[in-house]
């Protein structure tokens, strides 16, 4: 059933991603794209590319739209609550537990232990990324838009809403393809 | 009204957090402990660190739980929904509208455009964590587990999942000589 799936693609990556929303995303895209197949890569990426240009935590407005996108509103209701209900629903049941081990060197193990593995699922990403974007734009288009972005982003900490406002009209000037 | 605070406090930090979760954590700081005042500067500093021994996106862990101690389940509900609802509705809206012209050229173009921009942005958040990865754990350790998420995930396609549970059960099982050296203290006592 695609409620039950949903609710499977987003407690995955709710209870596997530690490190914050964004170590969830590479973890996100393992279940939709390449398990569930609901989306494309391409498809992902405009999604968390118009994701990071609005505010607020990142997971979760995957977790609504993809939902909506696969499962109407209560999709996108299941996606959320997935997403939130079970690390929230542990931390409130479970906080004299969790207050006694919170500076344990076990737990702080948990988040370092697990990061080199979200690292190597982000480099994946990264070079599908890529991939796609050779595929979609072409090499002197893309090199164009990564270094551009890069600069922007990295060495003028241009605002990510204003960069990614920058690269839609970049793109529907010069690849449109039309 | 407190439910009506406590809505105000996560609705502003929802759309004026840009970044993700963890780029928010100030504000919600702003809030709870400058604006309304419902915790003291080290209560945040532990509810924070409860968050960050558990997995998932954080900021709503924050809502969800400083809504709960001030404002009971519905004050829960109600943080949650404040932090998370508006931006997803924006996501929902903007995709709707796109959606009526899927087939014009130009949204190709936007795709096209906005895919190095994530691609640099994947890259950047990939830096860091190797970085950071390798700060915590060393060049060697960093570097094996590295290694084994690449055979393990890249060339074998096995689920991400499988992984990073051995390495939970890894990182709660393995002992650590401080530890040892407590509970042989303790030990001692008792005798």
């Amino acid at each position: 059933m695609i409620y039950v799936e949903i609710f499977i693609a987003f407690f995955l990556p709710g209870i596997l991603g530690y490190g914050g929303g964004p170590a969830s995303i590479p973890l996100i895209q393992y279940e939709v794209v390449e398990r569930y197949e609901w989306m494309t890569v391409q498809e992902f990426s405009e999604v968390l590319a118009i994701g990071n240009a609005l505010p607020g935590p990142i997971a979760t407005k995957m977790a609504a739209f993809i939902g909506y996108e696969v499962g109407g509103w209560l999709g996108a209701g299941v996606g959320l609550f997935a997403t939130i209900a079970p690390s929230l629903v542990m931390m409130i049941a479970l906080v004299g537990l969790l207050y006694k081990h919170k500076d344990s060197p076990k737990v702080k193990r948990l988040t370092q232990y697990v990061r080199p593995v979200i690292a190597v699922l982000l480099g994946i990403l990264t070079i599908q990324f890529l991939a796609g974007s050779v595929e979609g734009g072409g090499i002197l288009h893309t090199i164009i838009l990564l270094v551009g972005s890069y600069f922007l982003l990295e060495k003028w900490k241009v605002h990510p809403a204003i960069v990614i406002v920058i690269s839609i009209v970049y793109g529907v000037l010069f690849l449109s393809g039309g | 009204m407190l439910q009506m605070k406590i809505f105000l406090a996560f609705f502003r930090v929802g759309i004026l957090g840009y970044g993700g979760g963890p780029a928010s954590i100030p504000l919600v700081y702003k809030e709870v402990v400058d604006h309304y005042k419902w915790l003291s500067e080290d209560e945040f500093g532990d509810i924070l660190a409860l968050g960050n021994t558990l997995p998932g996106p954080i900021v709503t862990k924050l809502a969800g739980y400083i809504g709960f101690s001030v404002g009971g389940v519905i004050g829960a509900i109600n943080g949650v929904i404040a932090i998370v609802m508006p931006t997803a509705l924006m996501m929902i809206a903007f995709f709707a509208a796109l959606a009526n012209f899927q087939d014009a050229p130009w949204v190709t173009g936007l795709t096209n455009g906005v895919l190095p921009v994530v691609t640099v942005m994947m890259a950047v958040l990939t830096k860091n964590f190797v970085t950071k990865s390798h700060s915590d754990l060393g060049w060697k350790f960093a570097g094996l587990l590295l290694l084994i998420g690449i055979v393990i995930i890249g060339v074998f396609d096995f689920h991400p999942a499988i992984l990073i549970v051995i390495l939970i059960i890894a990182a709660l099982i393995k002992r650590d000589p401080l530890e040892k050296k407590i509970k042989g203290r303790e030990g001692g006592k008792e005798e």
